[in-house]
């Protein structure tokens, strides 16, 4: 059957029988539930929808498809992504009663360097706590020569695992439909029928598109290139050189929206966000003087020990649901360029409730699943508009040296509200929705005391009062 | 403190929230232990000792109470403190956020009754 014909066939052949009446959809002791991709949204998922079956006493079996093993160094292992768990994540996971151990953590980040071509700052967590997480998705880069710490993908595959999702290393590689009941075959000739499916694939793969044909009113999110590296450094180097800080940039380099060096056990990720991140963006970023003091200056930045351009989403999924299906994590929506990890998280749980309380039926996930990822969209544009200005304002000297000023001064005094702070603070770790960050920054005081430092900020240099 | 460890570390007998304080936010124990203690004519007396996963002071997310009682690292305790205003939005969009700490607050109202039924039939 083609997929293209699927679709509306499908629907008619749903409608005219009885046993398949969306209300009747849910998820019942005995079903069974198939997981394509074992990244955090599929392990989330499996994790949350085993844990709420257990509440209610539902028994469901749960088959996560994963090809890769995480244990593996390189792309065979890795899930290419810069390995920031952000602070609302990891306190959501530590009241879920996940503890990030320190056997993946490879650092604590309790700070970030705001460097712009006026200067650097250094910004504080507001609790002086270590309350980001700096991981590894896969087992490392390339050229590791020892794995002294675990990938976050699969402890979050063995939380699953333990709560008793069953884990098949095989490649998804075609799906269709059988007497109204999702069926997927796999690479090395499995063919399986489940009762609900939790695509999890992100945006990397092909299988999306075979979603797009067959799955009626889905569309795949819109995407753009990023550039992530790996620069091994040593443990005492990257004390010496990062600390506990992440580094980020508001450079004025064409098309470069947001760039990041993130310090990790022996080796650092840098980040590249953009529009057609290329070899011409990536060497002017990494020639620029504000980059080159984040290292040891006899370091040769080229070549890298590692590198990847992924794609990450620009836009959510168009309708990342139906009857028995659900598209979870990136392969829904996520948040822009931020916390990628949180809004897998997210959506995961979010289908999962639905899932198990309400139904599975697109209508269920229409109406339960879906404000959750509309709720992230709107966000996103939002977030777009703040990151459109911060565009313009890397541009603006006047305008970043305003921003170091309140920031110094903001950092040097205590008990004052660091508005300005805590806006870049959440907006660079993804701490915060961005609906959040443009209140803060539209709320009048914000505004007065940004123009006031602009203003003093650009006057004439007196010796010793300019910070 | 590992370059790995989350949040932050008290100290063998450090004060982590102190009795009649306002309070507005929780904690989760990373690793370690901690005892809960509540002054009663001008004594402390030991109510709990909580350990790894365990969380306190979520009573001070829910009403606009002072703290009730002290926690008090034992030996070295590492904790990471959750915000109130985040940890509520998050319930509001979520509220199978909630489970575990109802389950936990179940826990503890279950114990206080087999020791009041214990007190009142003096075993």
């Amino acid at each position: 059957m083609s997929f293209g014909l699927f679709s509306s066939s499908f629907k008619h052949c749903l409608l005219s029988r009885p046993d398949v009446n969306p209300s009747n959809l849910k998820l019942d002791n005995g079903s069974r539930v198939a997981v394509i991709g074992g990244g955090p949204a599929g392990s989330f998922f499996s994790y949350f929808l085993l844990d709420m079956a257990q509440r209610v006493n539902i028994d469901v079996q749960v088959d996560i498809y994963e090809p890769r093993d995480f244990s593996h160094t390189a792309p065979q292992g890795c899930n290419m992504c810069g390995g920031i768990i952000s602070e609302s994540l990891v306190q959501l996971l530590a009241v879920e009663g996940i503890n990030l151990p320190a056997t993946v953590v490879q650092r604590g980040i309790d700070s970030y360097m705001l460097h712009m071509s006026v200067g650097s700052v250094r910004i504080g967590t507001p609790l002086h706590e270590k309350r980001i997480a700096a991981v590894h998705r896969g087992a490392g880069p390339r050229d590791i020569k020892e794995v002294k710490w675990k990938s976050l993908d699969g402890y979050l595959q063995w939380l699953a695992s333990d709560k008793g999702a069953h884990l098949v290393c095989d490649r998804v590689d075609h799906f269709d439909w059988k007497d109204g009941r999702p069926q997927i075959k796999t690479r090395g000739g499995l063919v399986q029928e489940y009762d609900l499916l939790a695509v999890a694939v992100g945006v990397n793969s092909g299988l999306l598109k075979i979603f797009r044909d067959s799955v009626s009113g889905y569309e795949p999110p819109r995407v753009t290139k990023t550039y992530i590296c790996e620069y091994h450094l040593g443990q005492e180097t990257i004390e010496k050189y990062m600390g506990s800080s992440m580094h980020v940039f508001l450079l004025s380099i064409p098309r470069l929206e947001f760039a990041a060096i993130i310090p990790k056990g022996d080796y650092v990720t840098v980040c590249l966000l953009g529009d057609d991140i290329d070899g011409p963006l990536i060497k002017s970023f990494l020639e620029s003087p504000e980059v080159r003091r984040c290292f040891p200056p006899d370091l040769p930045l080229d070549p890298p020990s590692c590198h990847c351009l992924p794609h990450i989403n620009v836009t959510g999924a168009t309708q990342p649901f139906a009857d028995r299906i659900v598209f979870i994590g990136d392969s829904g929506v996520t948040r822009l360029y931020k916390d990628g990890i949180g809004a897998a998280y997210r959506t995961a749980k979010a289908a999962a409730s639905t899932a198990i309380f309400q139904g599975i039926s697109a209508e269920n996930f229409r109406q339960y699943y879906w404000p959750a990822c509309k709720r992230i969209a709107i966000d996103n544009r939002i977030g777009k508009i703040i990151f459109a200005y911060t565009g313009v304002m890397q541009k603006l000297r006047h305008d970043l040296r305003g921003i170091l000023r309140m920031v110094s001064k903001e950092q040097m005094k205590d008990g004052c509200n660091p508005r300005m702070s805590m806006a870049l603070w959440d907006l660079f770790t993804g701490s915060a929705p961005y609906r959040e960050i443009l209140l803060r920054m539209l709320n009048p005081v914000f505004v007065g005391r940004f123009i006031w430092n602009v203003v003093v900020g650009s006057l004439p240099i007196k010796r010793g009062r300019r910070p | 403190m590992g370059a790995g460890d989350l949040g932050r570390v008290y100290k063998d007998g450090e004060v982590i929230v102190r009795q009649g304080e306002a309070g507005d936010c929780m904690y989760v124990i990373q690793a370690g232990k901690a005892e809960v203690l509540q002054e009663q004519n001008g004594r402390n007396m030991r109510l709990a000792v909580l350990e790894e996963k365990d969380f306190f002071g979520e009573m001070a997310l829910f009403e606009r109470e002072v703290r009730s009682a002290t926690v008090r690292a034992l030996a070295e305790v590492r904790i990471l403190t959750v915000d109130k205003r985040a940890f509520l939005r998050r319930i509001q969009e979520d509220p199978t956020l909630a489970f575990r700490v109802v389950e936990q607050l179940c826990h503890r109202v279950r114990r206080l009754n087999e020791e009041l039924a214990q007190t009142k039939t003096g075993t």
